[in-house]
């Protein structure tokens, strides 16, 4: 069998690769040894699958596994992840709790009162009886100069008084105001 | 053949494989990491040499193993899994390249050469480039370049043929192609390989080595 330079170059791929019909192969081989031409691209070819093949050829950009591992480990464990996240809020969210009741027990007590900016009285006679406004914010004492309705006052316990949010008038009740209640009292007059 | 690529193929170690797919399968699924390791480099090269850029390589080849993962389930044990995975990190990669629209141009110039006969240029001062070459970084960079500027279907064969050693049919099962246009696509590939990196006669780094006529940079 005789075999042209063409018909090599289109079998060159099947002889490197060993699938060439061994009378095929022969007849190649033939050829090469007389051919300067199909011997250099023979060669040529066969040192473009040996370099290529080299796996100093497959690298990798540096870091690409460890990116890869974290992005694996993102999108397999996203359950543990939101889990995490919970916990995390949860914790947040109780340390801000915390703090507040934290601040909240550390100043003068305030919940309940019908103004943000009075002071709730001390030691007031649970049973002293007292004037307060249904709409007003502190209750009197009886003949308090701050009574100007007298018509819309009522009288009830100072107990009761405290227990619906009215604190003491800072003129006719100071007595019964903190100290530093008492003495923004003397600078700020209070309305009822 | 490179070892860690032969060892692949003895049956100690397709067992093994076996036995991590149906532990992952079974919940143990940080094992996956184990499977995945010895392919990282098959994969990141198969979308590179499709997109032809390191950023959109990496990302398509973490969305491939990411996709691998997901669908382990779906892996039927006839083919390797290797060829199952480096099949994905194709898809991956050429669904990656359509939505850039890379494709309009390159693949009608490719496959209009591959109806016709290839003839290879005559060099009368070839001599063989010897591996110890690669150990330079520029040589590999060089054939990198070379692999680049082949045309699409040229280059994906010849990369998972001769770069990562698959064989012909599983080739043509990755790229969904038939047993004789991988055979042809591949011929095509080492030929004109060969003439780009034959220093002198107009080849890819002629042009950008400042090298003397008939010199080579080995």
């Amino acid at each position: 069998m005789v075999v042209n330079c063409e018909t090599v170059w289109r079998e060159i791929s099947n002889y490197l690769d060993g699938e060439i019909d061994p009378i095929l192969r022969a007849a190649v081989e033939e050829h090469v040894r007389g051919c300067k031409h199909c011997t250099a691209v023979l060669e040529g070819t066969r040192n473009v699958v040996q370099l290529y093949g080299d796996d100093r050829m497959l690298e990798v950009p540096l870091g690409f596994g460890h990116r890869l591992h974290q992005r694996l480990e993102d999108n397999m464990h996203p359950t543990r992840r939101g889990f995490f996240g919970w916990m995390v809020a949860a914790a947040a969210a109780v340390l801000v709790a915390g703090s507040f009741e934290v601040a909240r027990s550390a100043s003068p007590r305030r919940s309940g009162l019908r103004t943000a900016h009075a002071q709730p009285g001390r030691h007031v006679p649970p049973d002293m009886m007292v004037l307060v406004y249904l709409d007003g914010k502190t209750f009197h004492a009886a003949g308090c100069p701050y009574i100007l309705d007298k018509a819309n006052v009522k009288t009830i316990a100072a107990k009761e008084a405290e227990q619906e949010g009215y604190v003491p008038c800072v003129r006719c009740m100071k007595k019964y105001l903190s100290e530093s209640a008492a003495l923004g009292s003397a600078l700020l007059p209070t309305r009822s | 053949m490179p070892e860690a690529l032969r060892s692949q193929d003895e049956p100690g170690q397709e067992r093994d494989e076996a036995a991590l797919i149906r532990r992952i399968r079974d919940g143990e699924h940080n094992l996956f990491y184990d499977l995945i390791r010895p392919y990282e480099r098959r994969v990141y090269s198969a979308t590179l040499a499709i997109l032809r850029n390191q950023a959109d390589a990496e990302d398509s080849a973490q969305e491939a193993m990411l996709k691998a993962f997901r669908h382990i389930r779906q892996f039927r044990a006839e083919a390797r899994f290797s060829t199952w995975l480096i099949q994905i990190a194709v898809n991956e990669a050429r669904m990656r390249r359509r939505k850039e629209h890379a494709e309009l141009i390159e693949p009608i110039a490719a496959r209009r050469d591959e109806e016709g006969n290839y003839t290879p240029r005559d060099f009368a001062d070839w001599r063989e480039i010897p591996s110890e070459a690669l150990e330079r970084k520029e040589i590999r960079e060089k054939l990198a370049e070379a692999l680049a500027s082949l045309g699409e279907i040229y280059r994906e064969v010849f990369m998972l043929r001769d770069m990562q050693h698959l064989s012909i049919e599983e080739t043509a099962l990755a790229l969904g192609i038939s047993v004789a246009s991988v055979k042809t696509r591949l011929l095509r590939a080492r030929l004109m390989l060969r003439d780009l990196l034959a220093p002198g006669l107009g080849g890819a780094w002629n042009s950008t080595m400042p090298l003397g006529k008939g010199t080579k940079p080995w």
